[in-house]
């Protein structure tokens, strides 16, 4: 056996993918079909909408004009480029439109409106239906051919219909998906950060650095939130990161109970001890050997966080105080649907896309808290 | 004199558990009789499925996930395996009863003492009422509880745990059973209990004719207790026989390897000339009760209440005591752990009143084996990275390889094959774990290493073992080792001077021979009593 120690280390196996503990889980959570389908489903639209300059958008995403190869979706050109005299390019007006696909040719996103592009085109005063709700006729009016005209072609037509400012609702959809999404998982990291931390050092250290951030809590928790938010939002100029910092200093207190406890509970664990034993510092003892404790419970919560983070946005939103005027949301939408009753396609696109989202992650959180509950055993 | 009846007879009993899928064998075929009056013993480690196969006569396994694939229990000549719900109700707590290993969650603790005996003996005598009292007052007379009428309004958390365990036989002979299980009676309780509540069985047994399966892994008490033995090993009983003769002419190898197993062999020999590596003196840890609106202290909690104690290197230093005795406390005070008054010196520097930080530099001086091995190493760490946390605190300047190599070298040391060091602890057994939990404190070369019942936990078998490493590494290191123990047996393999503790305070100290052979305190000699001869002795020193 003495022979053993001399031989080259034997290199650590399957150190990979996931370790037995995890790829139980992952075996819970694919059980749970309906999470399971749910993760796929939201990943997908997810990543769609990621791509959404690419998908909805007022220029092209590739032209070429005069034997040179532009990127309209990424470059800026000025329109003195193609003769105009705007400082950017509206590739959708017809005189630049004919004067690149004179000298070469453009290939546009499916949808060919951004969230702010106005359709100039609308056959009656803005909100107008989905096109497929009126006849060919009655849909290509607003253009100069009638129903003969190149332009009134399915990428050119609205979908869902448009909005009271004659923009494009499918593609205001679009980006306000992803931006709820994205301010959604941004104010759920952030304030898993702050509240594990928060947590994890009440419950190491007890006592009264305990107590005083125990009170401390209490108190911030029960702060009327949303009249503090509706306060703060009308002095500060609105923005995502605004939002998301003022959102910040209350959503963290939701982690701290669920940490502090598994601290509290782990911290007298005897491998914590022996840890201390062998010199082991504070910052290290919490983070190598409580933090993973503490990262089940936080895990299960987070799916559930994401959702609540989405609705406060919508819910902003929809008061006016959210977004800047003009940028993506789904809570401007569902405002348009309740201020235009005669147009019900704004409520319900709003509606539908809003529940859609919150199910799918309510569904991805049950599975993900049956993947992490030790008890619950599947076939 | 003709043989007595045999009352319960188990053939060919088999017991599998399924388990997502899988089917393990936790017992096969286990064939063994009990006779009216007589006790046998179920004698096996951790795992060899001897509780399985004794709650199985009662039919109290998780059915469905546990099934016989064969077998049958004949009690009486009545198959208990096969027997209908309400036939069965009838044989438990009536002719059939149990006693199980952990009193704490054994008793109801919202129920007083006298409904929990009560509840029997409304349900199969249905006796009620001023009779029920009368009852339940003899039963607690004859298992030996002090001044029962004013125990039977006593919450279970308001005894002891050997009075616990006394009710638990009260409740268990309410209704004059033939057969008594008693799963581990004894396990979870101090030596002292321990010996009392044997002689309560004992006595009891003789005075009712009753028989007992007795399932235990202490072969002390099995040599004293038993008439006849059943040793168990992986779900087998490979030898059964009259105690006598299993112990005298033991047949199977795996009884023999049980047999010799106990801890052997005596401490290295004391040597005055080696340097002093622990010294201390009066050393307190008081814990405040406070009270009152401004939680003013009104009392304390003495776990240690003055102690002085000398170690020297190549030494070994016994703190013998029961539970609540205040021994690891005393362990965790001298480490500096936790908190404590009084002077104490580690090689020549006083470190009472140093902070972690000045502590650091110390720590890899004096390393701590800890009772639990499942709980002692973290369950998400390879044992690479447990046993090289502390190399990676007090050496970072290591280079990645010669890091590794000293963590192969350690795990060697202890006896473990270095090759499975990218395993995670829970691939390997009690005795496994606790090696490296040694290996973890040995990787940093200490001088003083505090030993907290680092073999209560483990089977007989690895105890020794553990023993035997454990002299083999001081002699090697020149290691002081402050080795807390309740477990005589092994203290005796090991230690060269003992100091025997109760309620925070010294009761005896001494060369370990001395306070063996002639204890001088009556506590220390009802401790030796109990814990060599499993002899309980009436004295005032001992509490029930």
């Amino acid at each position: 056996m003495s022979a053993v120690a001399d031989t080259p280390p034997v290199a650590p196996p399957r150190k990979g993918l996931l370790s037995p503990t995890n790829l139980r889980r992952w075996e819970n959570f694919k059980a749970n079909r309906r999470g399971y389908w749910s993760l796929w489903i939201f990943l997908v639209i997810f990543v769609l909408s990621l791509c959404a300059e690419l998908i909805a958008n007022d220029r092209p995403i590739i032209a070429s004009y005069k034997g040179e190869i532009l990127f309209p979706v990424v470059v800026d050109y000025p329109e003195e480029k193609f003769g105009g005299f705007l400082a950017t390019t509206d590739y959708r007006s017809d005189f630049i439109a004919e004067e690149i696909e004179a000298n070469g040719w453009m290939i546009w996103p499916p949808i060919r409106y951004s969230y702010g592009t106005t359709n100039s085109n609308i056959p009656h005063s803005a909100p107008t239906a989905p096109f497929w709700l009126m006849s060919k006729e009655e849909r290509c009016a607003g253009y100069p051919g009638g129903a003969a005209d190149p332009n009134c072609n399915l990428s050119n037509l609205n979908w869902l219909g448009t909005d009271d400012q004659a923009r494009d609702v499918l593609a205001r959809v679009i980006y306000g998906f992803r931006i709820s999404v994205l301010f959604g998982l941004a104010l759920t990291i952030c304030s898993a950060v702050v509240g594990v931390t928060a947590g994890a050092v009440q419950g190491y250290f007890g006592g009264w650095t305990d107590l005083l951030m125990q009170r401390f809590i209490e108190i911030w928790s029960s702060m009327p939130v949303l009249y503090i938010l509706l306060i703060i939002a009308s002095i500060l100029p609105p923005g995502f990161w605004i939002l998301l910092g003022i959102m910040l200093l209350f959503s963290w207190v939701g982690f701290v109970g669920v940490v502090r406890a598994e601290f509290l509970r782990a911290r007298n664990f005897e491998y914590v001890r022996a840890a201390r034993a062998l010199g082991v510092g504070n910052a290290t003892i919490m983070y190598r050997h409580l933090l993973p404790n503490a990262m089940v419970a936080t895990l299960t919560f987070l799916p559930f966080i994401l959702s609540g983070s989405i609705t406060t946005l919508t819910s902003l939103d929809f008061l006016g105080f959210g977004m800047p005027p003009g940028s993506p949301s789904l809570g401007e939408l569902i405002a348009q649907g309740k201020e235009n009753l005669q147009a019900p396609w704004l409520g319900l696109t709003a509606f539908v896309v809003m529940s859609l989202m919150l199910s799918l992650l309510i569904f991805v959180g049950e599975a993900t808290r049956d993947a992490f509950d030790p008890r619950k055993t599947f076939r | 004199m003709s043989a007595p009846e045999t009352i319960l007879s188990v053939r060919d009993l088999s017991v599998a558990f399924h388990q997502g899928g899988n089917t393990t064998l936790a017992v096969d075929r286990v064939s063994f009789d009990i006779r009216r009056g007589e006790v046998v013993a179920l004698v096996g480690e951790s795992g060899s499925g001897k509780s399985v196969t004794a709650n199985s006569v009662l039919r109290l396994l998780p059915y469905p996930a546990a099934s016989h694939p064969s077998g049958e229990i004949l009690f009486k000549g009545q198959d208990l395996l096969k027997a209908s719900d309400a036939a069965l109700r009838d044989v438990r707590g009536n002719d059939i009863t149990m006693i199980f290993q952990e009193p704490m969650t054994s008793l109801n603790p919202l129920h007083s003492i006298e409904r929990q005996i009560g509840e029997i003996l409304k349900l199969h005598q249905d006796i009620e009422g001023a009779a029920a009292r009368a009852k339940i007052l003899e039963l607690l007379n004859q298992v030996g509880i002090r001044e029962p009428e004013k125990r039977l309004a006593a919450y279970p958390h308001e005894l002891s745990g050997g009075q616990r365990q006394r009710v638990m036989i009260a409740m268990a002979l309410a209704n004059r059973p033939e057969l008594l299980i008693a799963d581990e009676p004894t396990t979870a309780l101090d030596v002292t209990v321990q010996a009392q509540i044997l002689e309560l069985l004992k006595n009891l047994k003789e005075e009712h004719g009753m028989s007992m399966l007795f399932i235990t892994h202490d072969l002390g008490i099995v040599r004293k207790f038993a008439d006849r033995v059943c040793v168990m090993t992986k779900g087998r009983i490979v030898e059964t026989g009259p105690v006598e003769e299993i112990f005298t002419n033991p047949q199977h190898p795996y009884t023999r390897h049980l047999l010799a197993s106990e801890p052997k062999g005596a401490p290295r020999p004391a040597d005055d000339s080696q340097p002093v590596i622990m010294q201390a003196e009066d050393v307190k840890v008081w814990f405040p009760i406070k009270a009152g609106f401004l939680r003013r202290v009104v009392d304390n909690v003495k776990a240690v209440d003055g102690i002085d104690l000398t170690l020297r290197a190549g030494h070994t230093l016994g703190v013998v005591g029961e539970s609540g005795s205040g021994k690891t406390t005393l362990g965790l005070a001298l480490t500096r752990l936790i908190a404590s008054k009084g002077r104490i010196a580690f090689v020549g520097q006083d470190i009472a009143g140093h902070s972690f930080a000045e502590m650091r530099p110390l720590r890899r001086r004096m390393q701590i084996v800890f009772q639990d091995p499942f709980g002692s190493l973290s369950p998400r760490m390879s044992v690479a990275d447990i046993v090289a946390e502390g190399l990676k605190i007090h050496e970072p300047s290591l280079s990645e390889g010669e890091r590794d190599r000293r963590v192969a070298a350690a795990l060697e040391e202890t006896g473990l094959d270095p090759a499975t060091r990218w395993r995670y602890p829970h691939e390997f057994s009690g005795g496994q774990r606790q090696r490296i939990a040694i290996a973890r404190a040995m990787v940093l070369k200490p001088e003083f290493v505090m030993l907290d019942e680092p073999t209560s936990a483990l089977d007989m078998s690895v105890q020794a073992q553990v023993v035997e490493l454990l002299r083999d590494l001081q002699a090697k290191h020149n290691l002081a080792y402050l080795f807390i123990s309740h477990d005589l047996k092994v203290v005796r393999a090991l230690a060269n001077d003992i100091i025997v503790m109760r309620s925070g305070r010294v009761v005896e100290k001494g060369p370990a021979k001395d306070i063996i052979e002639r204890p001088t305190e009556a506590y220390t000699k009802a401790l030796m009593a109990a814990a060599f001869n499993l002899e309980a002795v009436r004295s005032e020193a001992i509490s029930q």
